[in-house]
């Protein structure tokens, strides 16, 4: 398909813009002016439409697709909470933070207290922050806070433990917020191994983070165990809220000796993943680092009115210019007073149900590495297929040709081959039993005809591309 | 027990289920968690139905006021957003997809961003774009870290003119890291460039500077560049989109790094959030650059295609030694900002940059004809300015806010003896009937 640059005539235009009703002004000085104009797109906008509708063609999506993508959670995105995101489009965010703007904000920041406060109840927690634009944000505010903590106590802490099952961003997030890191490798039970955790854990590390379930779908059974030896060194325990989905109403991170969680609004909370975001990362803490939050904070009075706290002395400061991705966050609230008590529950038990399902299914075709019960996701891996030198790629493009978003492959990064999948709570079996039947058909077919594999797939636009002649080229801007 | 049509199963096919795991329920599979840490307590009230969820919704947006008439920026503005961009970027296809990790299915989310990765290159003057940051401040913060890569340096100047907001997000960024973070206090609304050239040898990283800056001035930073260069630090600029329709781009005056928030092209106020964060540098420092990028190849057929490049700088692949953490960015922000641009176009834009300083330079005009009221004239401005009222800032605008209009951003609360200054904003949507209104309302509160 054509760029839209490559659709462009000179003095066309897409959108009529309003008529000027003041003087022209005098020009600016000469120096302070551009040369030329950007030589942005000039299309219709009939041509714009068509550009950008056949364009989204070119995309598996949740709502064309099943999307088993694991550890992404891509449950479906219910229309209403996309209508109620739009009510808050008006709202300028500088309103609040006018003197006496709360007063006009009330419903806007009384929505952002509630959430926290729900939030804090999903995970036992004692104050949430909305202010995180991510997961990724959230887990570096959260180390942010850690840090904090400890310089307040005069503690001289140096490391970050993480599992080897972590997600990328972990230990990415650690460094950034300033910590070396101590990796833990797996134990043949699909944990953290517990004895080389101790060896790892001395009076320098600041922090313990964990996902639990983990990376591979298993909830940790010596979490209480893990998180008294963290604390026994005055290192606090952070929970990576990415899998929050297997467990909610069932176990509070908060409960289990978790002190600092993020939550993923865009994965447990069922707001569109967007291609790529935006996301919404709150993050909760334990009564100790309330302090430390970020500013300004959204408290409530006595009265119940809704202010903003502005202490800047301990505080780490602020980690988005206003107060987080509020019309995610508004989706997120809609969500849960929707689904209530009983519908989060139920959420959680039908995720785990779907990917046990999945499991046992599959588990005669694929080598499953930790055969147990799983929670919210399974991970296989291609190793009986790679005998037949069928890769988890080769299965994953098989699954494109015949309508499947693929799951996640190659991560976790300690099981070869891995095929992560995580079918939410709102598949169907009908549909889960069609995906299986693909799977077991692409096992089959990497027996008998490798081939066929190798060279999926055949019906996208673009058959698989050459990725090291992109990051040989570099072309990532078209030059006009 | 199913009354939520978000989780489609019948018993009948529960039970089906169960039987094929060899479990007898769905409890049996949380069995795992051992039963002294499960959950005592749950409090989350009960469920509503769609039309009640609606409903409550709908009441709490109607609790806050979202009609006031806004002359406020502060780094998010109230400008035209062209129908089409709701109908395309609500394009489920669009918005109900994740990261591009797959390209073969992937290539209407791959290109996109590629387009909006050439949008951002063309109007900032930049060789190379990522494809989006969580926002303003945070592209700041990235861009601080990105020349601390580059440079192997550890210090940061920052200009006191760009926004308070932005400040503080590089400062938590950088909070416990072992970098020095100096700030230089404005001069008259402009970069103090003697105490900068004061502060510059070779121990620093970069310098960061905003065009407009908070104060609504607009500078050039050519000659800053080379000075800047000549200890062989970086320019990293914070600018605002639609500005550079008329003003010279970053590109222009030698800046290494440009950042900036894109809520400004096609995305709603939305009370603070989502918008996103765009960063583009000189060709040299792609390696450097956080988050993703997209890149052009082709495949076995040599057909044109769009795939995430230069991954071995990301998280899920370096993991602690990663250019950056991001992992999510804000991609279909990214997308509304890659179609505004698209509609308005070319000239467009440059009428809509033109647009904003003529209704701005009018409100100016007839502000300064209140008694006691005068504008800060060390330099030309673009669509917001400071004026210095005959009393605290404050209070005119509490005054303001009860005849429902955000009347300006006073600047004592981020800067020492500024109690008296406002900083007017007026964009395109602001009718000359509106500004007249501002006028007089300000006049009223500042005589009484």
């Amino acid at each position: 398909m054509q760029l839209i640059y490559e659709k462009s005539v000179a003095g066309r235009r897409g959108v009529k813009l309003p008529l000027s009703d003041v003087p022209a002004a005098a020009a600016l000085p000469e120096k302070l002016l551009r040369k030329a104009s950007a030589a942005l797109p000039e299309v219709s906008e009939l041509d714009l439409v068509r550009h950008f509708t056949n364009l989204s063609r070119r995309n598996y999506s949740l709502d064309t697709n099943f999307y088993p993508l694991g550890s992404c959670t891509m449950k479906y995105n219910a229309k209403v909470l996309e209508n109620a995101a739009v009510l808050f489009a008006p709202f300028h965010p500088m309103t609040a933070l006018l003197p006496g703007g709360v007063e006009f904000c009330q419903g806007n920041l009384g929505m952002l207290y509630d959430l926290g406060q729900m939030l804090a109840d999903i995970t036992g927690m004692d104050e949430v922050t909305t202010q995180p634009l991510a997961g990724a944000q959230g887990e570096m505010t959260g180390i942010l806070l850690i840090s904090a903590y400890h310089r307040a106590k005069g503690n001289k802490k140096k490391y970050v433990v993480v599992p080897d099952s972590s997600h990328g961003t972990n230990p990415a997030s650690a460094a950034i917020a300033g910590y070396e890191i101590i990796t833990v490798p797996t134990a043949p039970y699909g944990d953290m191994d517990i004895e080389l955790f101790k060896k790892a854990m001395t009076d320098e590390v600041a922090a313990v983070m964990m996902t639990c379930p983990n990376t591979l779908g298993l909830f940790n059974p010596h979490i209480k165990e893990i998180s008294d030896i963290a604390h026994s060194h005055d290192a606090l325990m952070y929970y990576d809220g990415a899998n929050l989905n297997a467990i909610m109403g069932k176990v509070k991170p908060g409960d289990v000796g978790f002190d600092v969680i993020h939550v993923n609004l865009h994965k447990t909370f069922a707001t569109p993943h967007g291609g790529g975001g935006p996301g919404s990362g709150p993050v909760g803490v334990k009564k100790a680092l309330i302090p430390f939050l970020p500013q300004p904070r959204i408290v409530m009075d006595d009265d119940g009115k809704f202010l903003l706290e502005d202490q800047k002395s301990v505080s780490i400061g602020r980690t988005a210019n206003f107060f987080g991705n509020f019309a995610v966050m508004a989706r997120a609230y809609a969500y849960i007073i929707m689904l209530g008590r009983e519908g989060l529950i139920q959420v959680s038990e039908q995720a785990v149900l779907n990917a046990n399902y999945i499991k046992e299914r599959l588990k005669a075709y694929y080598d499953l590495p930790y055969d147990m019960i799983c929670m919210h996701e399974c991970v296989f891996s291609a190793s009986k297929q790679l005998e037949h030198g069928v890769h988890a790629i080769d299965i994953a493009k098989y699954l494109i040709d015949k309508g499947y978003h693929p799951p996640t492959v190659y991560f976790p990064l300690i099981v070869k081959e891995a095929i992560m999948i995580e079918p939410t709570e709102t598949e169907s079996k009908a549909t889960m039993d069609a995906f299986i039947e693909v799977m077991i058909e692409a096992a089959i077919a990497a027996e008998t005809n490798p081939q066929l594999l190798r060279d999926a797939p055949v019906t996208t636009p673009v058959g698989r591309l050459d990725e090291t002649k992109a990051a040989r080229e570099q072309n990532v801007c078209c030059i006009g | 027990m199913n009354d939520s049509h978000y989780c489609p199963h019948t018993p009948q096919e529960i039970s089906e289920m169960l039987s094929v795991i060899g479990v007898a329920s769905v409890e049996e599979l949380f069995s795992p968690i051992p039963a002294e840490l499960r959950a005592k307590t749950f409090n989350i009230p009960p469920g509503l139905s769609e039309f009640e969820t609606f409903d409550r919704m709908k009441s709490i947006a109607a609790e806050s006021s979202g009609d006031m008439l806004a002359f406020v920026g502060g780094g998010y503005y109230d400008h035209i957003i062209p129908a089409a961009i709701d109908h395309l970027s609500g394009r489920a296809e669009f918005y109900t997809a994740y990261t591009p990790y797959q390209p073969e299915c992937s290539q209407g989310t791959l290109q996109a961003l590629f387009e909006y990765q050439t949008a951002i290159c063309r109007l900032t003057g930049m060789a190379v774009s990522n494809a989006s940051l969580y926002d303003g401040g945070t592209a700041c913060a990235e861009a601080a870290m990105m020349a601390l890569r580059v440079t192997g340096r550890n210090k940061i100047i920052i200009d006191g003119c760009v926004n308070p907001f932005s400040r503080q997000v590089l400062k938590t960024y950088l909070y416990n890291l072992d970098v020095e973070v100096v700030e230089i206090a404005p001069l008259d609304g402009l970069l103090n460039r003697d105490e900068l050239a004061g502060l510059l040898d070779e121990s620093v990283a970069a310098v960061l500077v905003q065009n407009p800056n908070f104060f609504g001035c607009v500078d050039e930073f050519s000659a800053l560049s080379q000075q800047i260069h000549a200890v062989q630090a970086l320019l990293i600029a914070s600018v605002y989109p639609i500005s550079l329709g008329l003003l010279k781009s970053p590109g222009e005056m030698g800046v290494d790094i440009t950042v900036g928030d894109g809520q400004s092209l096609g995305n709603p106020l939305s009370f603070g959030g989502p918008s996103f964060g765009f960063i583009a540098a000189q060709k040299a420092y792609i390696r450097n650059m956080p988050g993703r990028i997209i890149g052009e190849t082709v495949d076995k057929q040599g057909r044109r295609g769009f795939v995430l490049t230069l991954q071995a700088r990301e998280q899920h692949i370096k993991r602690h030694k990663a250019t950056s953490n991001i992992c999510s960015n804000q991609g279909l922000c990214a997308l509304r900002g890659l179609i505004f641009l698209s509609s308005v176009g070319r000239q467009g834009l440059v009428d809509l940059a033109r647009l904003n300083r003529d209704k701005a330079e009018y409100a100016k005009a007839r502000l300064v004809e209140i008694p006691g009221v005068t504008v800060l004239q060390s330099a030309a401005t673009f669509n917001e300015f400071t004026i210095f009222l005959p009393k605290p800032a404050d209070g005119v605008v509490k005054e303001l806010l009860k005849k429902d209009i955000l009347a300006g951003v006073p600047l004592g609360q981020y800067y020492q003896c500024s109690e008296n200054c406002l900083v007017v904003t007026v964009t395109e949507k602001r009718s000359k009937k509106e500004i007249d209104r501002l006028v007089r309302e300000l006049e009223v509160a500042i005589c009484n």
